[in-house]
């Protein structure tokens, strides 16, 4: 495949890369740091190149629910927005997962809670990965660190959204969204025809031909035995998706004394961290967690028993350091550092707390 | 090789946008290079900034708190980012407006009066130019053909007119720098 150098926003990237992938619709409503999503694909007019439909609905609970109608009818549509508006969503979001429907929701996080600040943050990861809407659901999870991968993952959704059927969400935030990188783009994948979409999601709403009865795409079923039924299917899903499905980085956990643990602009954060150690003597590894559902439980669970600990580095005041704990079951010392609020660390802050909260600690 | 620069000044003096250029040439070159502007309330009217990596190897962190250079264009940046510069780095600015003037000791100083020069030359929008002149007088980081290069890639087709002005405005800031303190 050719590839070209573009320079980008993360914000652009995660545009481009729907154009790219043969995405059929985008529903959006603006908000600070993400509005480059919508600005870069008007500026694109998809509509003229692939038929790719972009529309500005009237808010973010308008957004979920044309994409809720888009993806019923097995096209691959998607949202966009920041964490505020990814609140508002939540209701759809849990009707898509119960109904479900694959879609692709982008939030580019910045920091609360309520209106908050426009700044970056990872205070979103419990809504991401613990629910956010009501039931038992889960969302499959990527974490993107870097302008390339905030494109690369816009394929990588399609894929895992239509294997298992369910909403896959871009947890990216302010920093990732705004940076300007690299970025090799591939040709463009052509959208999915009739024809594909009927052999693909042979479930989806798109008509009924003669030879089946009518698909219904709904999240509702008031019998308990279907419904509790339905939900060890969901489950059964979940499971799946942590067997084959689980995406991490490792850098340097071999012989490490100590490791931190972070996604997104965190791990870059801690990447450099990892370097000022490295001139003072630590031997210091970086695991990053690409899925933040699934969790690289069973990654984190073996380095636990080899290290002297743990510091999980993550923009908020101590959520992914949950998963952390339980997958280091106290095999050794877990801790958390983070800014919040729209401050990001430096990555002095990151060493100075590994020393102080774990290597002397 | 990795350099660590932070341009700041008034909003509409072209911070964003030296930035890009810069960030272009050097992916034209070949390097590794990161732009990572603010983007807080404050570029709605008032000051801006943008940090740039240009390296060899792959990036650590775009988000960075110290520099190799910092080219400052106005009184507040100065305040705020003089400290920021690492020991043995380079701070350059625009001593238009600069009351109270840079006073470490451990770095190397350089000015440009791009300000005074691009209203005398008549041509205020290439004031940006003069100053990444400056700094690549200073900081030879990418060369004269990949200015040009990163100029073609990151100006839309209908500015490319432009090009032999900005590149002449980059030449122009290259003799126009002067040595405050030097190490």
């Amino acid at each position: 495949m050719a590839k070209e150098l573009k320079l980008m926003k993360g914000n652009e990237a995660i545009a481009e890369a729907a154009i790219r992938s043969g995405c059929d619709g985008y529903f959006g409503y603006p908000i600070t740091p993400q509005s480059e999503v919508m600005e870069h694909l008007m500026l694109e007019k998809p509509w003229e190149k692939t038929g790719m439909v972009v529309l500005q609905a009237e808010s973010e609970i308008a957004s979920i629910n044309m994409v809720y109608g888009g993806a019923g009818t097995g096209k691959k549509v998607m949202t966009s927005s920041s964490s505020p508006g990814i609140s508002l969503m939540q209701e759809g979001l849990t009707y898509l997962a119960g109904a479900e429907l694959p879609c692709l929701v982008v939030n580019v996080v910045r920091g609360g809670p309520g209106l908050g600040t426009i700044q970056p943050s990872q205070a979103d990861y419990f809504q991401a990965t613990k629910g956010g809407g009501h039931g038992d659901y889960q969302m499959y999870v990527l974490a993107p660190a870097s302008v390339q991968e905030m494109y690369d993952f816009v394929f990588d959704a399609w894929d895992i959204a239509f294997k298992y059927r369910t909403p896959v969400m871009i947890l990216s935030d302010g920093a990732i969204g705004q940076v300007m990188e690299k970025l090799y783009v591939g040709d463009y994948v052509p959208r999915w025809t009739d024809e594909q979409i009927a052999e693909k999601a042979p479930w989806a709403a798109f008509g009924k031909p003669a030879y089946r009865d009518h698909n219904i795409i709904t999240s509702l079923e008031l019998d308990s035995a279907k419904q509790e039924a339905h939900n060890h299917h969901l489950q059964a899903k979940y499971r799946q998706m942590e067997r084959e499905d689980v995406r991490f980085e490792a850098l340097d956990t071999e012989d490490a004394d100590y490791l931190l643990v972070a996604y997104g602009s965190s791990a870059r954060i801690a990447q450099k961290a990892m370097q000022l150690g490295k001139e003072k003597g630590y031997k210091i590894g970086l695991l990053r967690p690409i899925t933040l559902f699934p969790f690289p439980t069973k990654q984190i669970a073996e380095l636990a028993s080899k290290v002297k600990g743990i510091l999980s580095v993550e923009m908020s005041a101590g959520q992914m350091v949950m998963d952390v704990k339980l997958a280091a079951e106290n095999k050794c010392k877990v801790e958390h550092f983070g800014r919040y609020g729209g401050i990001i660390p430096t990555p002095h802050e990151v060493l100075e707390a590994l020393e102080n909260q774990i290597i002397k600690g | 090789m990795t350099e660590e620069i932070i341009i700041a000044g008034f909003g509409g003096q072209g911070v964003l946008s030296m930035g890009k250029i810069l960030a272009y040439s050097g992916a034209m070159q070949d390097k590794e290079v990161s732009w990572m502007p603010s983007y807080g309330p404050e570029m709605r009217g008032g000051t801006a900034n943008v940090s740039v990596i240009i390296s060899d190897e792959r990036i650590s962190s775009p988000i960075i708190s110290q520099f190799d250079t910092a080219i400052i264009l106005n009184q507040q940046s100065l305040d705020k980012f003089e400290h920021s510069v690492k020991p043995g780095g380079v701070l350059l600015y625009d001593p238009n407006g600069i009351i109270h003037p840079p006073t470490r000791t451990d770095i190397n100083i350089y000015k440009v009066a791009a300000t005074e020069k691009s209203a005398e030359l008549g041509m205020s929008k290439v004031f940006n130019m003069i100053v990444l002149g400056a700094f690549l007088k200073v900081k030879p980081v990418v060369t004269e053909e990949f200015i040009e290069k990163g100029l073609q890639k990151s100006l839309p087709e209908r500015h490319h007119k432009l090009i032999p002005a900005n590149l002449e405005a980059v030449q122009t800031g290259k003799s126009l720098v002067e040595t405050v303190h030097k190490l």
